[in-house]
């Protein structure tokens, strides 16, 4: 391998590892509300759309930039508490796939409503990131991309010292590791999943805007959902880490398998490729790479 | 459901039972072919009966054995492009045999897929279930063979005939399509009634259990999956020969899956008729919705609003139906029944 | 479009049904399957606008095609193909229907069969199956203007007059980015037909669907170091395919885009990644021409104006609409000639379809010189020879930057007629003549 062919796996590694940071921003949002109340959030991706779509229609309405993001913010709470306040207490000690299915139906509504109050043209999202790669050492690297890494990593800092040095983190744990014993002792769980529907709105927001800067805003947004899931399977439903490392292996390796075993078969193998590998993970271990056990009991 | 399949197996022939099915059948050969509108069987008729099917093969797998699949319409387009190319590429199949060899191969594709249930539980099956959605979508465009190169990469149905009778008028398409529906609705029906059908039902409800108790679980997982994709793959055959006529790979996508699966939540897990109503109530209901939204309030909004709001009463049906009737418009068919049954007596 | 202004829509579009489904003696009849909702809304409410518009101005400027009202009315689809079909089916019952213009490929595809037994035209506008070009075997199906293989060597034509030549492409590196479906793929061989025809180049990527990530494309397109990128792109992959260009330092004014990659909604969400990128269309862009500022003045002028933000007026996807407006009518027009100036049967208007020739002096009569070029439909060629041009976004709006160009029919039509015939052959059809075209069903 030349010099000029091992700069350019660096390149795409690089390329693939930022680009899977994206996938772990959407998929930390499912891993926040899985913990705690063992729900596949489906409608993860359409929070990310409606987040994206009112921050980008409230500032092209002329609202300042900071102003949006409050109300923007302040929607998405509101949202949480309204999902759980609605569809998760009614639904509470169902099946984790009555829950699931539960989400699919909230998507719609998100969905729909989104499309309902702001319409349905595409608009451009622009946070004023100027987005001109640079080169380090011959590898190009995109500095928006690297912002958005940059982001990411701060989020999950802060939501892991939300959820270590607060109360309300603290029973947020105690929830996450045994339900009907922080019941037991007295915590009050609506409150808490309201919480974290929050946490989960606040993320879908930070995953809108970087992702709705990079693919525009418009019904697709909520597809990046799409690109989660495997990282989810792969990680582990129930680890912020699991989403992160899951995020950068599937990042790295199906762009590494497009540029390399994609010619072989015709290309265009991304789609599927995160899938099988998570697959392929997944039969060696059955919780993801750091997923709890389950233990089986008669 | 459980507990009322099993006693279903233990009963004797009850008349009254099978008086609704005999009555509906007769509708169905009876009355629908000599009076239904064009509209009513090719806009109506024709996509309830594959949606109805499909759903009965979803909910074999996830109703009953509990595995939850968010693949079906990979497999529909398994069964569709099979049936295509059976037909194109063996001079003289009857359509009985080409139907037949396309769910055969829409079950082959299924075991495949199904293998990883043997590890997998829940939602990481489901996810992976994903992988068949993508993988096979993406083959079908990627090899012009499946197509026999039509350059868009689309496929068409063929003269359907059965003993030499055309059935390419809506009407023969829906006599084709009605009677695989029986056919096959009775066999499922059958099955889930039978030892077979309880250890679907054992798998679902405690799988370490039905392991303690003699059951072979991964057989019985495997089993649920190939019956249940060789249903959704005819499913697909009707889809593209009976209704659409000329299909492409996109037409089955990921939007689909979650159709059938929202048909079988609404009508009812483990209930064969509630996959017919799901269906019905999928098929019908947004028309009604549209139909009552425009005579209603077609002054004050424009065809826009209202279809928006159907995406958003429709989720909201989804959940008020978790919440309020977890087992269905089936469970809810029952009741009624007993109300009207209470009060006649 | 918002909630609130809904609400003032809804009250314009109950003043256009009652405008026009007064009953009149004779009237000619336009099923729309159109979709204002889902993820393509955007083209749909530009295209069905621009359709209704043009339909409008003929009815209050010239009291209908010789006293021939015009008459219309819509079913949502969203872009799904069972919708379609049940909007065909409740539709199709309405008397005097003209033609079908569904303006969407799966929809499109379901209803070959069906529109055939009802002989009516269903028109596919620069889009849908390219065998149906060939009338000899699909009677009723019209991919009018432009058809993918004609697409793919309009833009070949176009890099070679920019290049100075064709002779100049030998050596020169095209690579093509497709959207990984039926559609995306439908023009591989055609690229590669022309590379070895003209000495160019050659290497095709795949994008698989939707295409929100195109990191691993456009590295290899970087290391491959290509002359032009031709962007034949769907939805969401045409703004994240330009974003992406920029973030590996591709110029954007090098990437060619196709017919489905040319409007603002594709350029839009990229924001100034698009500056400089030019894409192919059969109609021009803007609002200068006479016949969209008859629309302006007369259509919007009177509040009958179908879109609802006025600055979409002159876009892509309403100018569109109102060429396939136009070329709607003159169909009707020209079957009138020799059937009557009354309701037409869809055989009529079938007719009049495979005698649709515009030339560039009657384009101007219609006041839509430069506009369009020309269109020249007989009874085996339902596509009619369109012309192509490319515009330039410049960061606000499309500019025209190249001439008319036409691409290689001739090159084309033998591997039509391939795929036609093996269609004929798979369905038992019998291949039409001259003499079958001319025999028409009136009633």
């Amino acid at each position: 391998m030349s010099y000029y062919d091992f700069l350019f796996v660096i390149e795409v590694l690089v390329g693939g590892l930022l680009s899977g940071v994206m996938y772990s921003l959407v998929a930390i949002g499912f891993v926040l509300i899985y913990k705690t109340s063992g729900v596949l959030n489906f409608a993860q991706g359409s929070m990310v759309l409606f987040a994206a779509l009112t921050f980008v229609s409230l500032v092209e309405r002329g609202i300042p930039f900071a102003l949006s993001l409050l109300i923007t913010l302040a929607v998405m709470v509101a949202l949480g508490f309204t999902i759980e306040r609605t569809v998760l207490r009614p639904l509470v000690n169902r099946s984790p796939m009555t829950l699931f299915m539960a989400t699919l139906g909230l998507s719609y509504i998100i969905e729909g409503a989104a499309q309902l109050v702001w319409g349905t043209q595409v608009h451009g999202l622009d946070l004023g990131i100027d987005d001109t790669p640079f080169e380090v050492g011959g590898i190009l690297i995109s500095s928006f991309d690297l912002l958005a890494a940059g982001i990411a990593a701060a989020m999950v800092a802060g939501l892991s010292a939300f959820f270590y040095w607060t109360r309300i983190g603290l029973a947020f744990r105690a929830v996450a590791d045994d339900q009907f014993a922080a019941l037991a002792v007295g915590l009050r769980l609506p409150r808490i999943w309201g919480t974290v529907w929050t946490a989960a709105g606040f993320v879908a927001l930070v995953a809108g805007l970087l992702w709705g800067a990079r693919l525009g805003v418009q019904f697709s947004l909520s597809l990046i959902v799409l690109k989660a899931l495997p990282v989810l399977v792969l990680g582990g439903f129930d680890s912020i880490l699991g989403a992160i490392v899951g995020g950068l292996i599937i990042g790295a390796s199906e762009k590494l398998a497009e540029v390399y075993l994609g010619p072989f078969v015709g290309g265009g193998i991304e789609g599927w490729f995160a899938y099988a590998l998570a697959l392929v993970v997944l039969l060696v271990r059955p919780s993801g790479l750091f997923g709890q056990k389950t233990v089986e009991r008669v | 459901m459980a507990v009322q399949a099993l006693d279903a197996a233990r009963l004797p022939i009850d008349w009254q039972r099978l008086a609704l099915p005999v009555a509906l059948i007769a509708v169905a050969y009876g009355l629908i072919p000599a009076y239904a509108s064009s509209y009513l069987v090719e806009a109506i008729l024709l996509p309830f009966l594959a949606l109805s099917l499909a759903a009965v093969g979803l909910n074999l797998l996830t109703g009953y054995c509990g595995q939850l699949s968010l693949g079906s319409s990979a497999f529909m387009a398994v069964g569709a492009f099979a049936a295509y190319n059976f037909n194109l590429r063996v001079e003289g199949l009857p359509l009985a045999a080409t139907m037949i060899l396309a769910g055969i191969s829409a079950a082959g594709i299924g075991v495949v897929f199904g293998l990883p249930s043997l590890r997998l539980r829940g939602f990481y099956l489901a996810v992976s279930t994903l992988a068949a959605q993508f993988f096979v979508q993406w083959a079908l465009t990627k090899f012009g063979w499946f197509s026999n190169d039509n350059p868009s990469g689309v496929i068409s149905a063929p003269h359907l005939a059965v003993a030499g009778f055309s059935l390419d008028r809506a009407t023969g398409r829906y006599l084709l399509s009605v009677t695989t529906v029986i056919v096959l609705t009775a066999l499922v029906w059958r099955l889930v009634n039978s030892a077979t059908g309880r250890n679907f039902i054992a798998v679902r409800d405690n799988e370490t259990a039905a392991r303690v108790i003699g059951v072979p679980v991964l057989k019985t997982k495997l089993l649920a999956f190939a019956i249940s994709s060789f249903i959704i793959g005819v499913a697909g055959v009707l889809w593209a020969f009976t209704y659409l006529r000329t299909v492409e790979p996109a037409g089955f996508n990921l939007d689909r899956s979650f159709q059938i699966l929202f048909i079988i939540i609404i009508g009812g897990l483990a209930s064969i008729r509630g996959a017919f109503l799901g269906a019905a109530f999928i098929v019908i209901f947004p028309l009604i919705l549209s139909r009552l939204g425009a005579f209603l309030f077609g002054g004050l909004f424009d065809s826009g609003v209202l279809d928006m709001s159907q995406r958003i009463v429709l989720g909201a049906l989804i959940i008020i139906f978790l919440i309020a009737e977890p087992n269905g418009l089936s469970a809810l068919f029952d009741r009624l029944k007993r109300r009207i049954g209470s009060r006649s007596s | 479009m918002t909630f609130f202004s809904h609400l003032k829509k809804a009250a314009i579009a109950t003043a256009f049904v009652l405008g026009a489904t007064a009953v009149h003696a004779d009237e000619q009849y336009f099923p729309l399957q159109s979709y204002r909702v889902g993820p393509y809304a955007a083209g749909g409410t530009g295209f069905f606008g621009g359709f209704i518009d043009y339909l409008n101005l003929i009815n209050i400027r010239d009291g209908g095609v010789n006293g021939v009202k015009l008459t219309w009315s819509e079913g949502e689809t969203q872009y799904e193909v069972e919708k379609g079909v049940e909007v065909y089916e409740r539709l199709k019952s309405n008397p005097g229907i003209a033609a079908w213009n569904p303006l969407s490929v799966g929809i499109a595809y379901a209803m070959i069969d069906r529109i055939t037994d009802d002989k009516v035209p269903l028109i596919t506008i620069n889009h849908g199956r390219t065998d149906t070009t060939d009338g000899r075997v699909f009677p009723y199906v019209f991919p009018l203007l432009l058809n993918p293989y004609s697409e793919t060597s309009g833009i070949v034509n176009y890099i070679a007059s920019k290049e100075g030549g064709l002779d100049k492409l030998k050596g020169k590196k095209i690579v093509v980015l497709y959207h990984g479906s039926p559609y995306g793929k439908e023009t591989i061989p055609i690229y590669e037909l022309l590379s070895q025809k003209y000495g160019f180049e050659l290497s095709q990527i795949e994008v698989p669907h939707p295409g929100n990530e195109q990191q691993a494309q456009w590295l290899t397109i970087r290391r491959e170091h290509p002359d032009y990128v031709v962007l034949r792109g769907w939805g969401v992959m045409n703004p994240v395919a330009l974003k992406t260009a920029q973030k590996t330092g591709f110029p954007a004014d090098h990437i060619v885009g196709n017919v489905w990659s040319n409007s603002e909604e594709d350029v839009i969400p990229a924001g100034d990644a698009a500056k400089g990128y030019t894409a192919i269309t059969t109609q021009a862009s803007g609002e200068q021409y006479p016949v969209v500022q008859e629309i302006v003045k007369t259509v919007y002028g009177a509040g009958k104006g179908n879109l609802e933000e006025k600055s979409r007026i002159g876009s892509v996807y309403h100018n569109l609409g109102i060429v396939n407006g136009i070329l709607n009518v003159e169909a009707v027009r020209i079957a009138q000639t020799k059937f009557g100036n009354r309701t037409l049967t869809g055989d009529e208007v079938r007719w009049g379809f495979e005698h649709l020739k515009l030339d560039p002096a009657r384009v101007e009569a219609l006041g839509a010189k430069d506009l369009f070029h020309s269109i020249n439909v007989s009874w085996d060629n339902h596509e009619g020879d369109g012309y192509v041009t490319f515009q330039q976004w410049d960061g606000k709006k499309w500019n025209v930057v190249s001439d008319w160009i036409a691409p290689d029919w001739k090159l084309l039509r033998p591997i039509i007629e391939k795929s036609s015939e093996a269609y004929a052959k798979e369905k038992g059809i019998k291949i039409r003549t001259a003499e079958d075209a001319e025999a028409v069903v009136s009633n």
